[in-house]
């Protein structure tokens, strides 16, 4: 069979890295090539290359046996490639037409846009893959799945036939991967060759026909899903065993920490967090699933003061703080990791040691009085660094200069230093490498050991299930489940995530 | 210790690159204009040398100081604070009425004038505040909106309707008693030099510009309150995720930058005209501004700029006795040094990033130095 | 009773927001003083139409930069340098050249703020406000060595003027607005003359800018060039991984922004001043960006905030003696009641509080003088922006990328 991509010593470098260093990759036409490796291994930057967002620095592709040099994505476009990006690139504010059609108008005279022949074509393309969509939509009125579904047809409408999957699966539930498998495999019936990066082993097993690993910028191996365990693809991936959360023995001791009592969040006249209660214990970690938007962002701003309780109470080692602000709950011992570290955690250029008193700089050794104690943050700074083993040349850094999972170790160390009672914690260890991840999941394993309570929120269900002591299910700004997560499933949870329970877990399986 | 020279050379560069550029820009200008730049430029520096040009300097960049320090304070918040130039109108003109109406003994008179002007000027550009923590108005249009208000009717009307009541013809308020005026600092100035002249004076509202610039550096580089006020500047979510409520960052920083504000005018007051009248100097507020920038808000960066703009202004008067050259050449220079400024800054900025995060992967063992 | 209104099409609603204003403008005259019509004159209208030009272009100019996602405060700049450029270019080669020329001026302004913002990265407010010094600056410099006169420029010819022929007599042929408004009947005739000012002595310039209107709805909502630069606004990256070059759109949005800036400060200096003046523009930039706000960054929209925001600009020019503007109080205290009203209405409370105080004060004002202060009629149009921008700031939608730093390729 003939090769539609074929990648031959691709090399990237950006000041001071080297992303890509000698890649080779061969993908046949017609089949699923799915890309593996870890946060930062540089499986994005070889598909911008692909896709013509930026250029290689030394190397030659070839697609369809032609050699390659694209100067924009326009250029991979025109030889029949398309890409769907992690980050949805739609335009909320415009329709799902034209928002499809950007950048291939067809024009009538004078540079008018043919919108009738628009929309005939739109509507071929998403019958023939069996894709439907309502062209006159806006798109902020759309789910996650029907997003991820115009980028397809984005990429379709176009003529595309080598597609590049950028990590789709990353904000699906189980139940809607499974959707996007049954695309992708039709898709491939088509004619489709799928190029499909991702890190989720079993995922990876189920749907690809071979496999790439890249590690450190290098490729490292090609394999068939057939020759290979989860388990070798994992050692290939890191270059050794990959580390799984898993807290041992219970520390759940009976001494209520947090009491959180029928609490429920008005926005825009509309409840999205409703009557929620529950409790955790010192040395409990209580981890909350749910999809994305059903109220735990809320939940948690409700919990430290950034988001008004419109009704309930919230108790913090038996003190209602239900009318704090937020600083005199983050000085009664509330810790937190944002889920988002740059727009939530971070002053993105003040340098580390002023990052380190945020949220703490009414407390020692951050300030004194009414002034700031520069040196005793500098101090703390250092320690934080040497502690959590934050790599930056000092503290005078800004986080920009840090890799995203050194930022991450920060922030875990900011929080956990400043002796906190309870911590919530938000995609603790989203976007960061193996390594930063094992070590954020001890420090938190630790803290739990001595006696803290922690509310875990994440997106990564075998983050939640290995580390959590009991498991809330949030949908639609309710809590509709208890579970108990030596028991459950990544799957079993997956469906009380989007609202369908237990029994139509059964139904599915079967 | 070599980072750190290096550093200071790049923060340096910037608007050492765009004072260079300006010049020779202006200069080809005025070559197209038909007159010699290097005899213009030649008659400003030997102008700007005389003891009298500094003093006249002296006295134009304290009120710019203190401009660009009320504008800084926004800044440092991501506030902009365009309204310094209704601000200090404002408060100066209610300052200057209200000194005028009472005598009070000497010091007290000075201490209430000064404060009348930062209660007013802080009130004008708290109600823009007001309105963007309440309403959500972009304090960028309603501070410009108070401008208007205050300069174009209120103003003009306040004027007629306070005047002196004798001379209905010559508007403005009633003149301050003796016991408002600031003592000037000839006598520090003799100790340099003796043949100072009579009809020259330095005003004493410098001192008030210095002590309001090492407020400044205090408050906002040492105290807790000035690092909430940057961190809300730099990243309002995070900040209110770390205790810091941003609708009362706002508020201050409006409060603290209008107050600065209402002592711009206090050189007009307190020393020159001792009255609000015709004679007032206008446009000091979007100069202020343009002084904060060249300084990037830093204290010492704006007491250079205010200097730098005060001399182009204090020197370019030679030009039109000379006729050497057309005097408002120094706008354009003032302008293109301001725009020149903010690219190169941003630009050495760019330089300064790259060459951290190469560093900091340095550290982290990413690549071999 | 709002659904219903907000059923019918837009040019219907606008329709009747104008027969209700005109109406509400009649019964405060006829309260006021019972014949006394200044404020729904033909002259009133005119002025009305005169003054909301530069707010209009300054408007759109703003538009095309936000829609392409920069934020142009140095609108204000790039007029001034257009009142310099299209006083100067009149005054060679004539008013038509003269507009021309203006363009390019403002143009030039617009193309340094795309240098500085897209390229460069700096911040836009930043840039802007640069702009706004760096102008005045140039066109002082410029008018002293041209004009030798370092703020006023010889008197600049205008535009040649129409009346629409029939409706405002234009061409000796009946004028049937004139004469209905002379009859005195009640709204009716005040509907006449106000209808007539808008079709009477209208300058050419004006035409040309009223048509860059749907003009403009045109090109931005049905092109290619359209929907890219709005791309630009909303979405850079999503256009630039479509290849779209957002760049060049950037750069033609911000220059063909500070190119109706420049035609707006053109229009100032030949039309409403009929010479350049240091000072002319006041700040007209600044409302101009308020009328995008206000018009929700559209263009019909920008048109009708113009429109209101200009009618008290024309009415501070015409009304020196402020009896007319004294109505005018009345009219402003009603609104705001209203405003009290539908904002309690929408479970408001501040808004609603502080607009009934408000509406109070100006009802207490006005029964208690005789004549509005000069102070007021001279910043009535810069207090409306501010009240309007206060209770409309929250249901807008701004484009989403306005104002936000750009780098290709997203690094």
């Amino acid at each position: 069979m003939s090769l539609a991509i074929e990648l031959i010593d691709i090399t990237k470098r950006f000041p001071g890295v080297i992303a890509n260093d000698g890649v080779n990759l061969a993908v046949e036409k017609g089949e699923i090539h799915a890309i593996c490796g870890e946060n930062g291994a540089g499986k994005s930057t070889l598909m911008k290359i692909l896709y013509g967002m930026q250029p290689p620095d030394e190397g030659i592709m070839r697609v369809n046996g032609e050699e390659v040099h694209f100067a924009s994505p326009t250029e991979a476009i025109a030889a029949g490639i398309g890409m769907v990006h992690q980050h949805f690139m739609l335009a909320d504010n415009l329709t799902v037409l034209e928002n499809v059609i950007l950048g291939s108008e067809p024009v009538l005279s004078g540079g008018r846009i043919d919108f009738k022949a628009a929309r005939t074509h739109l509507a071929e393309v998403s019958a023939a893959y069996g894709l439907s969509i309502d062209p006159n939509d806006l798109v902020e009125d759309l789910e996650v799945g029907e997003r991820q579904r115009i980028e397809i047809i984005k990429v379709l409408y176009r003529g595309a036939d080598i597609l590049i999957l950028d990590e789709p699966t990353a904000v699906l539930v189980p139940q809607e991967v499974e959707a996007l498998f049954v695309n992708m495999r039709e898709l491939k019936a088509k004619g489709a060759t799928i190029l499909f990066i991702d890190h989720k082993l079993l995922e990876v097993l189920e749907i690809a026909d071979s496999i790439t690993v890249i590690r450190q910028g290098k490729t490292v191996a090609t394999v068939k899903p057939d020759d290979v365990t989860a388990g070798d693809l994992a050692e290939l991936m890191v270059g050794s065993e990959l580390p799984i959360p898993d807290t041992t023995e219970s520390t759940v001791t009976d001494r209520v920490m947090l009491a959180v009592r029928d609490v429920t969040v008005i926005e825009n006249d509309r409840p999205v967090v409703a009557d929620v209660s529950f409790d955790i214990h010192e040395g409990e970690i209580v981890g909350i699933a749910g999809v994305e938007g059903n109220g735990q962002v809320e939940l948690i701003g409700a919990i430290i003061g950034t988001a008004a309780a419109s009704s309930g109470s919230i108790h913090l080692g038996g003190d209602d703080i239900t009318k704090w602000d937020v600083r005199n709950r983050r000085e009664a011992g509330i810790g937190y990791i944002p889920y988002d570290r740059q727009g939530e955690g971070l002053l993105m250029n003040a340098p580390l040691w002023e990052n380190a008193a945020l949220g703490h700089q009414t407390k020692s050794p951050y300030s004194k009085g009414w002034w700031m104690d520069r040196e005793g943050a500098r101090e703390q700074t250092e320690s934080i660094r040497e502690e959590f083993g934050v790599k930056t040349p000092h503290v005078d850094v800004a986080p920009y200069a840090l890799s995203g999972g050194n930022q991450q170790k920060f922030i875990v160390g900011r929080e956990m230093t400043s002796g906190p009672r309870l911590l919530v914690a938000a995609h603790p260890t989203r976007g960061i490498d193996v390594g930063a991840q094992a070590s954020v999941w001890q420090s938190i394993r630790d803290a739990r050991a001595s006696g803290l309570a922690t509310l875990l929120i994440s997106a990564d269900l075998d983050e939640l299930i290995g580390l959590s002591d009991r498991i809330v299910v949030m949908f639609h700004g309710r809590l509709v489940a208890t579970l108990d997560p030596s028991t459950i499933t990544p799957r079993e949870l997956g469906s009380y995530m989007t609202g369908a329970g237990a029994t139509s877990t059964e139904a599915a399986n079967s | 210790m070599n980072n750190r020279l290096r550093s200071i050379g790049l923060a340096l560069a910037a608007p050492v690159a765009a004072f260079v550029f300006a010049t020779v820009l202006s200069g080809i200008v005025l070559l197209i204009a038909g007159s010699n730049p290097f005899v213009a430029f030649g008659d400003m520096l030997r102008h700007g040398a005389k003891l009298e040009t500094i003093i006249d300097m002296l006295n134009r960049a304290t009120p710019l100081y203190l401009s660009g320090v009320a504008a800084a304070i926004g800044f440092k918040m991501g506030l902009f604070n365009i309204g310094v130039e209704g601000q200090y109108q404002m408060g100066a003109f209610f300052a200057a009425a209200a000194g005028g109406a009472i005598v009070l003994p000497n010091g007290l008179h000075l201490i209430f004038i000064v404060l009348v002007a930062m209660t007013v000027g802080a009130l004008w550009a708290g109600f823009a505040g007001f309105l963007k923590v309440t309403c959500g108005v972009n304090e960028v249009i309603s501070t410009i909106m108070l401008n208007a208000i205050a300069t174009t009717g209120m103003l003009a009307w306040l004027t007629v309707k306070w005047r002196d009541g004798a001379l209905s013809t010559n508007s403005g308020t009633k003149r301050i008693e003796e016991s408002g005026h600031i003592p000037n600092l000839n006598w520090f100035v003799e100790i340099f030099t003796p043949d100072i002249k009579n009809s020259k004076e330095l005003s004493g509202v410098i001192v008030i510009a210095i002590i309001v610039g090492i407020a400044y550096h205090l408050f906002i580089n040492r105290s807790r309150l000035g690092y909430d006020l940057r961190a809300s500047g730099i990243n309002p979510r995070a900040a209110r995720a770390g205790g810091v409520p941003p609708k009362r960052m706002i508020m201050i920083a409006m409060l603290a930058s209008g107050a600065v504000a209402g002592l711009v005018g206090m050189v007009d007051i307190l020393s020159r005209n001792n009255r609000y009248d015709q004679n007032f100097t206008p446009g000091l507020g979007f100069a202020g501004i343009a002084v904060a920038l060249l300084g990037r808000n830093n204290p010492a960066g704006i007491a250079f700029g205010a200097l730098l703009f005060a001399f182009l202004d204090a020197s370019s008067s030679i030009l039109q006795i000379t006729g050497s050259a057309s005097k408002e050449i120094v706008t354009i220079m003032q302008g293109v040094i301001l725009l020149a400024a903010v690219v190169s800054y941003e630009y050495v900025n760019r330089i300064k990033e790259q060459e951290e995060i190469r560093q900091a992967s340095i550290a982290v063992g990413a690549v071999a130095a | 009773m709002l659904a219903k209104l907000n059923a019918l099409p837009a040019a219907a609603r606008y329709m009747m927001y104008a027969f209700v204003g005109i109406f509400v403008l009649t019964a405060a005259e006829a309260i006021e003083s019972g014949d006394y019509g200044r404020l729904t004159s033909d002259t009133a209208a005119q002025f009305m139409l005169k003054w909301s030009v530069p707010i209009l272009l300054t408007g759109l100019g703003g538009l095309y930069a936000e829609r392409c996602g920069v934020v142009n405060i140095g609108l204000e700049g790039m007029m001034i340098l257009g009142t310099w450029f299209g006083a100067w270019g009149t005054l060679e080669w004539g008013p038509w050249v003269g507009i021309l020329v203006g363009i390019f001026g403002g143009a030039l302004g617009g193309l340094l703020h795309a240098l500085a913002t897209v390229t460069f990265g700096v911040d836009h407010i930043i840039s802007g406000v640069a702009i706004n010094i760096l102008a005045p600056g140039m066109a002082r410099f410029l008018s002293t060595e041209v004009f030798n006169n370092p703020t006023q420029s010889p008197t600049l010819k205008a535009l040649p003027k129409i009346s629409m022929p029939f409706l405002a007599g234009g061409w000796d042929t009946p004028d049937w607005f004139g004469d209905l408004a002379d009859r005195n009947i009640f709204y009716l005739s005040d509907l006449a003359g106000f209808s007539r000012g808008l079709v009477s002595q209208l300058s050419i310039f004006t035409l040309v800018a009223i048509i860059l209107v749907p003009a403009s709805t045109y090109l931005l909502w049905r092109t290619r060039f359209g929907l890219r630069l709005r791309i630009a606004g909303e979405h850079p990256l999503a256009g630039e991984s479509l290849g779209v070059n957002i760049i060049r759109q950037k750069y033609i949005g911000v220059i063909v922004s500070g190119a109706l800036a420049g035609m707006a400060g053109a229009f100032m200096a030949m039309e409403l001043s009929g010479f350049f003046q240091e000072g002319q523009t006041g700040g007209r930039g600044f409302i101009g960006l308020a009328a995008l706000i206000f018009g929700n960054w559209r263009p019909t929209g920008v048109l009708m905030a113009a429109l209101l925001f200009a009618y008290p600009f024309g009415m501070s020019r015409l009304d020196r003696d402020g009896t007319s503007s004294h109505a005018l109080m009345l009219v402003v205290a009603l609104s705001l009641g209203l405003v009290a009203l539908w904002a309690f209405g929408q479970g408001r409370r501040v808004h609603a509080a502080v607009a009934a105080f408000l509406s109070l004060g100006m009802f207490v004002w006005y029964f208690g003088s005789e004549t509005a202060p000069t102070w007021l009629t001279n910043t009535l149009p810069y207090l409306l922006v501010l009240l309007v921008l206060v209770f409309a700031a929250q249901r807008l939608r701004p484009p989403a990328a306005a104002g936000k730093p750009y780098r290709k390729g997203g690094t």
